[in-house]
């Protein structure tokens, strides 16, 4: 058994279709148990004081905005490389949930810092990183839109996909990269010395896990979408030709 | 029922009812769009269908 054969648009569209459901069910669950357990259940941090419930936003947000371009940038690959339909419309599907996990990280992120660091933005190298990410994800969008020919655009899109993937890793490394600027290290470490309180740290990674699965049921329920569209305007052509 | 958020009560709230509104723009966007791929879809073929 190949994972290849489920480049197949039809058995992609049967997988996805069984495992869809169950997906969303578990995102739900994961969401609301990591979310409530964060917002209600956890004390306040003696430093921080409420605002350290952000985390369970901002962490799993940005999170996902580096690893969604990363998405991106596997299926750009496997489109360059094997011309697969499926895994080009997949990472077009990607697109808008990377956006709104990169706004979400962006907004949580000021909010915080507003009260933290006595301002909503600085010129930060991961702050600024993670703002030039939002701007591909931005251009990444409209470059698919711009462009009528399907192949050229999934073409382009993917060219400027490995572009971003410099500055998806920079968001991730910036503040080990440079040493300055306002934004503290990694919050997750797999060093029980280095990582947050256990007391933040279980329910944090429960809504990884929640907003993790929420981003796969999504992007299932999007490429579906696409594969749709795609099929829609192929039969419109042999309509229209006949 | 909303526990203690003292000073950063704002914040906290700003934060949350910020993330939730895009999640839900998102899905509701995600679910809408599915949705209305589906019926054309569903139209054409049964079109083409009569068509032969």
């Amino acid at each position: 058994m190949s994972v290849w054969k489920y480049a197949n648009p039809a058995k992609f569209m049967s997988l996805s279709g069984r495992v869809l459901p169950v997906l969303t069910v578990l995102s739900g669950a994961f969401l609301l148990v990591g979310l409530v357990w964060g917002f209600f259940f956890t004390p306040d941090d003696y430093k921080q004081g409420s605002t350290v419930k952000i985390i369970f936003l901002h962490v799993p947000s940005a999170f996902l905005a580096i690893n969604i371009w990363i998405m991106m940038l596997v299926t750009s690959l496997i489109w360059f490389i094997r011309r697969h339909h499926v895994s080009a419309l997949a990472a077009k599907a990607a697109a808008p949930i990377g956006i709104t996990m990169t706004l979400i990280a962006l907004f949580t992120g000021a909010i915080w810092g507003k009260p933290m660091w006595g301002t909503y933005w600085a010129w930060d190298p991961r702050l600024t990183s993670f703002m030039i990410l939002f701007v591909f994800y931005l251009g990444y969008m409209a470059l698919w839109t711009a462009i009528e020919d399907r192949d050229t655009a999934a073409d382009l899109t993917s060219i400027l996909c490995m572009v971003g993937s410099v500055f998806a890793l920079l968001s991730r490394y910036a503040v080990n990269f440079w040493n300055q600027g306002l934004h503290q290290g990694a919050s997750l470490s797999v060093d029980a010395e280095t990582h947050v309180d256990n007391a933040f740290y279980l329910p944090l990674l429960v809504c990884i896990a929640g907003f993790v699965l929420l981003f796969v049921s999504l992007v299932l329920l999007r490429t579906r979408t696409e594969i749709r569209l795609r099929r829609l305007s192929a039969l419109q052509v042999r309509g229209s030709a006949t | 029922m909303t526990p203690d958020l003292g000073k950063y009560a704002d914040a906290v709230l700003s934060a949350y009812g910020i993330s939730v509104l895009l999640l839900a723009g998102l899905i509701w966007l995600s679910l809408t769009q599915s949705a209305r791929a589906r019926k054309k879809l569903a139209e054409e073929e049964k079109r083409h269908r009569k068509n032969g």
